[in-house]
């Protein structure tokens, strides 16, 4: 906590927010690694916010890794690409992260294919006025990859006479252990940098900014070494949610995005990290978004590890990389252990969005027991978006609909602080989502 | 390959992570916070004390106990009916009946507290209903105080009244400062007030310790610091107002806040969340109006003293204060 205390002292951050242990030790020194190829991959349609994606391959068919295998369904939707060099082996349905059976494009990787990714055409982007140049981002199929797997080129194409000042790149990583953020600026930050240069030019910014929370020494050190002028690298507090984009622009700017807006009204632009280092990818390599960094960790976990992963790995295969399950093993986490979800099976592949898979050896849920709620108020104190989640939950709870939306219900982004904080176990932003389903229902019934 | 079977692996929602405090350990701070009270007042006033204070626990707890039991969560084991006992206890005389603080407790944990639902449901803080019962049942007896540094092992005969007798009589009856205050004039140093060697309740006397357990006490997140800090600092401000204005000897603020039980109500009764104001700005609203009515009660009032009828009186208009002082929405109106 001292530590912590010293780390923090005159750093830029938000109001409210908690501190839960970060728990990145196991993997902030590891470099990320690659992992080996796997028999088959599994690409589901939806991996993004949107529309699914719409498969261009049928059964049978030959792919090169790198070549597209289905086209954006929609203009809030994007392009898949292949994973490997293999063949399609079933375009149907297979099991998806969120529990259910969705369709995918199943890939069969050739044993004796090199794996070399083959570069795709793409444009100069120094000629490419904004709307091209969003297009060319949907072409990489490139999605936020911090876990929202929000399209890229949505938020990147401005509407009609709209300028942007700043261009927000986000390298909080506020999640407790995961690294895979820290690792990639570590590794890449050349391409970090042009990535942040290439959304400035593009939308005529004049200040880019990289927030990165402060226990991340390195990353600092290695993008402040060949951060051109116009682009301030910036050490924040260390507290979460500091990498939510709202929390992230009042850390930066000490400007709030407005209630149900953007932060486009604002005149900001904001991208994670990693994203950011895949535009540079696509525009200079000519890598489509085909494989991401995934942090394995957790105390279930022998050997955690940073992990070049190509998407549509089954899950199993990082975990077996990693040493296999403890046999203490109770929850098996995609995403962050504040806002992942929990998974029940290992055959579920990689997607666009996970940033992280953890084993936890406890339940904290299950196994803690529900007080009353005292009404200390430190549900308040933690909630970023100045809520009362006391007062949200117990509404919900009552089925008092037509209340919620007085609290201010929708500003919650859900990233769980309040459930974090309660001493008394009541799941508040649990009570909260049910609220919003509720409230949604009641507005459709209208 | 270990499959996925072989762990049953736990599905639920974020978040999977909970910080370690809970309710029961909060309860749990506050509890040991007081111990140095109690053991002060063993000091002061003798190990009978001991017996005062455990009879208002055993009120409290033994009703909680009856009108809990065959509930599908047990309510004991959140330390709160347990809390409630102890805090009524050290509001009480030393040389309080036994059998008054019992019927104390169990009224502050009926009538305070499970009639309204139980835990979290309550309007009034719980040991305050049961002192306001015992104030109106035996307004004698409540303000019979025990002189102080009679022996370790002095133990009032007093407390062993029955019911419907005569109580026996105490030989060392002293007043308390705000009594002298109030009824001669007189004004008691702070030196005294803060080691706490006067007359007054068993645990109100020694604003030293009191003071030491609300540092503990915010230290260990157990309150909220707005509440006590926001009660003391109005006391301070009104009353520095009436003595500059009227020159009162005892709306003498350093006197105001050292003496009775203000301090103790601040760092005991106003940090009681179920009961005071959940908002930021609403705990200084609170405090300020306790602050507010303590002076007026107690330089304008019938009574010496008017801590516990200052913090009901917010107590019940606390509902009020939260539906005034939501907090500002984020991105909503400008700063």
């Amino acid at each position: 906590m001292a530590k912590a205390a010293v780390l923090n002292e005159g750093l830029k951050t938000f109001r409210h927010g908690v501190h839960p242990p970060e728990n990145k030790g196991a993997t902030s020194g590891r470099k990320i690694e690659r992992i080996p190829f796997v028999k088959e991959y599994v690409m589901p349609l939806s991996q993004h916010i949107g529309a699914p994606s719409v498969p261009i391959v049928s059964a049978g068919q030959e792919v090169l890794r790198g070549d597209r295998i289905a086209d954006p369904g929609g203009f809030v939707s994007t392009t898949l690409h292949s994973p490997v060099t293999g063949r399609v082996v079933d375009v149907g349905p297979r099991l998806h992260a969120n529990g259910k059976m969705m369709p995918a494009v199943t890939i069969e990787a050739d044993p004796y294919a090199s794996q070399r990714t083959q570069p795709q055409e793409r444009p100069d982007p120094a000629r490419l006025d904004n709307r091209a140049f969003s297009k060319q981002l949907q072409e990489a199929g490139l999605v936020g990859l911090g876990g929202a797997a929000f399209p890229s080129h949505v938020k990147v194409q401005l509407p009609e006479g709209k300028r942007i000042r700043y261009v927000v790149i986000n390298g909080v990583e506020c999640e407790p252990y995961l690294t895979c953020d820290d690792r990639l600026m570590v590794e890449k930050p050349e391409a970090v940098i042009r990535g942040t240069q290439l959304l400035m030019e593009n939308t005529g910014a004049e200040k880019g900014f990289i927030g990165i929370e402060a226990n991340k020494p390195d990353a600092v050190a290695s993008l402040k070494a060949i951060a051109p002028r116009e682009i301030e690298i910036a050490p924040l507090e260390v507290k979460y949610p500091q990498g939510a984009e709202k929390m992230l622009i009042k850390a930066l700017l000490g400007k709030e995005v407005p209630s149900g807006g953007l932060p486009l009204d604002l005149d900001v632009l904001t991208n994670n990290v990693a994203t950011t280092a895949a535009i540079a990818d696509w525009f200079d390599l000519g890598v489509p978004l085909i494989e991401r960094v995934v942090t394995v960790s957790g105390p279930g976990i022998p050997y955690p590890r940073n992990l070049m992963v190509p998407l549509g790995t089954p899950i199993s295969a990082l975990i077996e990389y990693c040493g296999g399950l403890k046999k203490e093993t109770r929850q098996l986490i995609m995403g962050g252990p504040m806002m992942g979800m929990t998974q029940k099976s290992l055959e579920v592949p990689v997607m666009k969005g996970t940033s992280g898979l953890l084993a936890l050896t406890r339940v904290f849920q299950a196994d803690a027991v529900e007080y009353a709620c005292i009404r200390c108020g430190r549900c308040l104190e933690a909630c970023p978006m100045y809520l009362n989640p006391s007062r949200l939950a117990q509404l919900a709870r009552m089925k008092v609909v037509d209340k919620l939306p007085d609290y201010n219900l929708m500003d919650c982004f859900e990233c769980a602080s309040c459930s974090f904080t309660c001493p008394s176990n009541i799941p508040l932003v649990q009570w909260i989502r049910i609220g919003k389903t509720m409230v949604r229902e009641a507005q459709n019934k209208k | 390959m270990k499959n996925s079977r072989s762990h049953n692996l736990v599905l639920s929602t974020s978040p999977f992570l909970h910080t370690d405090a809970s309710t029961p350990r909060v309860m749990g701070d506050v509890l040991l916070a007081t111990i140095p009270l109690i053991l002060a007042a063993v000091w002061f006033f003798g190990i009978g004390v001991l017996l005062v204070v455990a009879a208002a626990v055993a009120g409290a707890v033994g009703t909680e106990w009856v009108f809990t039991r065959g509930r599908k969560q047990a309510t004991l084991p959140d330390n709160t009916a347990l809390l409630t006992g102890v805090l009524l206890g050290l509001i009480l005389p030393p040389g309080f009946p036994l059998w008054m603080a019992l019927l104390g407790g169990a009224v502050g944990i009926g009538l305070g507290k499970l009639i309204w639902g139980g835990l979290g449901q309550n309007v009034f803080n719980p040991a305050l209903v049961g002192r306001a019962f015992l104030q109106a049942s035996f307004p004698t007896a409540i303000t019979t105080w025990n002189a102080p540094e009679q022996g370790l092992m002095q133990v009032s005969p007093r407390i062993f009244a029955t019911p419907l007798l005569q109580a026996p009589a105490d030989a060392t009856t002293a007043a308390t400062p705000l009594g002298l205050a109030k009824f001669t004039g007189e004004i008691t140093a702070v030196f005294k007030l803060l080691v706490g060697n006067v007359g007054g309740c068993i645990g109100e006397t020694s604003s030293l310790l009191i003071i030491l357990a609300l540092v503990w006490l915010v230290a260990r997140r157990a309150c909220d610091w707005r509440l006590p800090v926001s009660t003391i600092a109005s006391v301070a401000v009104f009353s520095s107002a009436i003595w500059l204005i009227t020159g009162k000897e005892n709306a003498n603020p350093l006197f105001m806040i050292f003496s009775g039980g203000l301090l103790f109500g601040a760092v005991f009764m106003c940090t009681d969340p179920v009961t005071t104001p959940i908002t930021t700005r609403g705990a200084w609203i609170f405090g300020a109006g306790v602050g507010f009515l303590v002076v007026l009660i107690r330089l304008y009032g019938g009574l010496p003293e008017g801590v516990m009828y200052a913090i009901l009186l917010m107590n019940a208009v606390t509902p009020y204060i939260n539906g005034y002082t939501q907090p500002r929405q984020f991105g909503g109106a400008t700063e």
